[in-house]
């Protein structure tokens, strides 16, 4: 016993920097970044086959926060920059830390197509529903009508639901976890790094300085008739949202109806876990790989293209033969 | 009857109507007599009904442009005989349809009322009717021989002899119009039963087919045309049967697949797309040693996700490129400054197109070598390179690869429409002369340690830092888009800002002494000429057989054909022409029209050339349109700048 918790704290010592962090205090950004370094030595990975891609705001410094390779991208780009990753070297453990303005913003474009392709990563939105970075204005999941403390007025849009968006795009894998819930959160991450597919985790969370509505004591039950916390887990309830492989279109309809009542769900309730998983879907590195023999074996990162003497090791006869003149 | 040395054919119809076809198969029947071919393809954005047009050179020598003054035309429509017949030589043939030899102009609903309201005043000059009799009789006046051709009769005929329907029949109207100019050419069927195996990739029942048509079309000519003298003939050469036939889209891409390519991305835009399809229909590359690589190629949703898709294949050390035009190009901005200043090497291939904004997406222009020099904010290095013919093509596409590993920079090779829809025959590439540098790899020895990160940004003599590729044991480090230290780690400290930016522009010193003279600029012409050209890109086709044309005058003139773009070969340009400026006038020649090359010389080398020759309707220069400008330059008190016009293209 001694011995194993010893191992877990050196397999999560091996996640861990020793920079500063410039969160502000009391951001749930540090649940998130907590949880996911447990995420990652518990599942036993190496540091160095580990690559978080990060997007641009407070969320997308969470990369600079994990030992491991760190790519800090442009503003909701996170994606296809996984995407060339993930598909250039299958072997790595692909996962992004972006924003709600990230993603389902600036970024939505790739964030639909994205779905469409259903490439092996776990997207980690970190959802405060605010630019935290720009000081505090409205992101795409904040609903119309909530003025938060930085906007003139209040929120003029309509706000986009992710997890529908999620499905509606093809993820595969979709999810809610609290930052505050640092427990459940690691089973989470965890769960949708497993999943092969592409895995969506809404991470509510507060911002301590520019969402002064839905705050840690919010999210706590404040403000409820019971006092309860809004948050629940939906696996401890009998909503399953496992859709089997080769599910007949009769079963799939009823989970995509449940689900969207799941992923519509929100204020005095708001649920955790696993909303929606469809078990059995290709992802794109299979597909690619069950047209493209080659591709399994010696996948982009892997190919050898020169021999020692520098020559090229592509023989193009095959193309000139095909374009020959006789 | 003289032998054609120099033929100058053009097909010309509806898209859709299979103009492309019956050009391939042209071109391949010559080639097969072991001609020389140089084609070349006008045509719409549109899918099916605009007019489009191929012209198809043929010669016994290797050819460098295409002509507009063509020596036999075959027609599919009307609008084809409205659009071009102003520009058959005198004296020259030029097949149609009989039904197309009498139709009203007005009836010409795709004719740009432009070149509608010329001809009306041509026509008008003449007492003639609007309509394509006036035409034809305008075109008779200046000895141009008609050969109307009752194509129904002959498809009639096959669909007779082959108890097959009329509609099937009319499938090999292409073919019977090619048929019926070779015979005319007097080029034996055998090369053109030999090309239509190769046209139609050995799909036996429409071969059978064609080659039927074939006989038909040539018996039809022979009975149609007895009493006509053709004083054409082509004249076959043997020749070497390992040559292909090939076009600047599939050169570029057989450069890359050459060069180790694993991954492209692209969104679909024109004249970027064929590049990007011929590589979806090539997965597979084999290996001189025996079983194949695969390359990915992957369609994405814009041309942002394009560029960063391709930069994170390439953190991964995967040779990785993308290739788009203009429109898309801006669009991957914010990509090729991040990939600048991470040191990505990634590839971008620019096929442009006129422009701004959506501007003439199937037509050429050399309208963003400004665009690809400075595009994005900030400053950081890059390489630009710009290939004048197919052959350059396949190695530049290849060599792009080294310099974006060796300096760790992006590199964007320009090419253009004109490059991408000119086919030729040519030699077949040599793969074992390329050679692959994949430049300052770091490849750790021994147990790499997981904890503690590499300075993957170490800031050296050369700006050159030692790259591990993500996944690496013993390489971890970070990269950002923000200005950063050594491990990559964002800063905004003023100092390590200083050494960073420094390091970064250090690695174009570097390039720019350590690329060899032949890879920045090629000389080509007379030694001591009175005149320099100074061209870029594709351009350098016309100007070269516009020289030898010159020479033949008695004009000496020599062209400095730059190569790389940036960094600007300033010395090597400075040396080379501030004796020929001695010598006498120094001209530019470029597709554009603020002379954007020229400005750029002024700016690298105060230099600034004494004529500029310009043109930007779209179209690809000529040999032709360059002799007046450059004869009235020779002679000297021509104007500093000369745009190239032709209404007729």
């Amino acid at each position: 016993m001694a011995t194993a918790t010893l191992d877990r704290r050196q397999a999560l010592k091996q996640f861990r920097v020793d920079y500063a962090n410039d969160w502000c205090p009391g951001c749930g950004d540090f649940g998130i970044l907590g949880a996911l370094q447990q995420a990652l030595a518990g599942m036993g990975l190496k540091p160095h086959q580990v690559v978080l891609v990060g997007g641009i705001g407070c969320s997308g410094k969470a990369q600079y926060y994990v030992n491991c390779y760190g790519v800090h991208t442009l503003h909701g780009r996170p994606l296809p920059f996984a995407t060339g990753i993930k598909l250039a070297n299958p072997e790595l453990t692909v996962i992004i830390v972006a924003g709600d303005g990230d993603g389902l913003g600036i970024g939505a474009g790739h964030f639909v197509n994205a779905g469409r392709r259903n490439v092996d990563l776990t997207y980690l939105l970190f959802n405060n529903e605010v630019y935290g970075l720009t000081q505090g204005q409205g992101a795409p999941t904040l609903q119309l009508g909530l003025q938060t403390k930085s906007l003139a007025e209040p929120n003029i849009q309509e706000s986009v639901n992710g997890p529908s968006l999620a499905y509606a795009s093809g993820f595969t894998w979709i999810g809610r976890g609290y930052s505050y819930d640092v427990r459940h959160l690691v089973s989470m991450i965890t769960r949708a790094v497993r999943h092969r597919g592409l895995s969506f985790l809404d991470i509510v969370q507060p911002c301590p300085t520019y969402n002064d509505l839905h705050d840690r004591a919010w999210f706590g039950g404040a403000g409820t008739d019971s006092g309860d916390s809004r948050i629940y887990d939906v696996e401890a309830t009998d909503y399953d949202g496992r859709i089997a492989a080769g599910a007949d279109a009769r079963d799939y309809r009823a989970k995509v109806a449940a689900f969207a009542q799941k992923a519509l769900e929100w204020g005095d309730r708001i649920p955790v876990g696993l909303l929606l998983e469809r078990q059995g879907a290709v992802s794109f590195g299979d597909r690619v790989g069950g047209r493209l023999q080659p591709y399994r074996t010696q996948p982009p990162a892997a190919r050898v293209i020169a021999d020692d003497s520098g020559r090229p090791t592509a023989d193009l006869s095959a193309a000139f033969d095909e374009s020959g003149v006789d | 009857m003289a032998l054609i040395t120099d033929l100058a054919w053009r097909i010309g119809g509806p898209q859709g109507s299979g103009v492309d076809t019956a050009a391939r198969f042209f071109a391949r029947s010559c080639a097969a007599a072991g001609l020389h071919v140089f084609g070349h393809r006008e045509y719409y954005s549109n899918i099916m009904g605009r007019h489009s047009y191929y012209d198809v050179r043929v010669a016994d020598h290797p050819l460098t442009c295409h002509r507009n003054q063509v020596d036999f035309m075959a027609s599919f429509d009307a609008e084809t005989l409205a659009r071009h017949l102003m520009t058959v030589a005198d004296g020259g043939w030029l097949l149609h349809s009989e039904r197309d030899a009498d139709v009203p102009l007005r009836r010409l609903s795709m004719l740009d009322e432009r070149a509608a309201g010329d001809l009306a005043a041509l026509l008008d000059e003449r007492g003639l009717a609007h309509s394509t009799a006036g035409l034809l009789e305008l075109a008779a006046e200046r000895g141009v021989h008609a050969l109307p051709v009752d194509f129904g009769s002959v498809t009639g005929a096959l669909a007779k002899e082959l108890g097959i329907t009329q509609a099937r029949a009319d499938r090999t109207l292409n073919t019977v119009s090619v048929a019926v100019c070779c015979a005319a050419l007097g080029l034996d069927r055998s090369h053109l039963v030999r090309a239509l195996d190769r046209v139609f990739r050995g799909r036996k029942p429409i071969v059978e087919l064609n080659t039927h048509a074939i006989d038909l079309a040539y018996r039809y000519a022979v009975d149609r045309f007895a009493d006509r003298t053709f004083h054409l003939r082509l004249q076959p050469l043997s020749h070497d049967h390992s040559r292909i036939y090939v076009n600047g889209s599939e050169v570029v891409a057989m450069g890359k697949m050459a060069a180790g390519l694993a991954f492209q991305t692209y969104y679909p835009i024109s004249p970027a797309t064929a590049e990007n399809t011929f590589l979806e229909r090539h997965p597979r590359v084999a290996n001189r040693s025996g079983g194949e690589q695969a390359v990915v190629v992957v369609q994405t949703e814009d041309e942002i996700a394009a560029i960063t898709m391709a930069a994170g294949a390439a953190l991964t050390g995967a040779r990785a490129s993308t290739a788009t035009s203009g429109p898309g190009f801006s669009l991957m901005t914010e990509g090729l400054g991040w990939a600048g200043i991470n040191e990505v090497p990634l590839v971008v291939t620019l096929w442009q197109r006129g422009g701004p904004s959506t501007g003439l997406p199937t037509r050429t222009e050399q309208g963003d070598l400004l665009s690809a020099l400075y595009a994005g904010h900030g400053e950081f290095p890059r390489i630009v390179i710009a290939s004048s013919d197919l052959t350059e093509a396949f190695t530049d596409a290849a060599q792009a690869f080294n310099y974006a590993e060796r300096y760790q920079v992006p590199v964007i090779h320009l090419m253009d429409k004109a490059l991408s829809s000119t086919t030729q025959t040519l030699p077949r590439f040599d793969t074992g002369a390329l050679s692959i540098d994949r430049g300052r790899l770091y490849r750790p020895d021994g147990r790499a340690p997981e904890q503690g990160s590499f300075p993957r940004f170490a800031v050296t003599d050369d700006g050159i830092s030692p790259r591990p590729v993500l996944g690496q044991p013993g390489g971890m480090h970070w990269v950002t888009g923000g200005e950063h230290t050594e491990d990559g780690r964002v800063t905004e400290d003023p100092v390590v800002r200083e050494q960073q930016m420094e390091k970064r522009d250090r690695k174009l010193e570097v390039a720019a002494a350590e690329i060899g003279r032949a890879e920045k600029v090629a000389v080509y012409g007379a030694d001591g000429a009175a005149l320099t050209v100074v061209s870029w890109g594709s351009t350098k086709g016309a100007v070269l057989e516009a020289i030898d044309a010159l020479a033949g005058q008695g004009i000496a003139v020599r062209l400095v054909q730059v190569r790389l773009l940036w960094p600007f070969p300033g010395p090597e340009l400075r040396e080379l022409l501030a004796g020929a400026d001695a010598r006498g006038p120094m001209v530019t020649v470029e597709l554009n029209r603020s002379g954007q090359f020229a400005r750029l010389l002024g700016q690298q080398t105060g230099l600034r050339p004494a004529h500029q020759i310009v043109k930007y309707n779209g179209r690809p220069l000529t040999a032709a349109e360059l002799l007046g400008p450059l004869r009235r330059i020779a002679a000297g008190g021509a104007e500093p700048t000369t745009v190239v016009r032709n209404p007729w293209e």
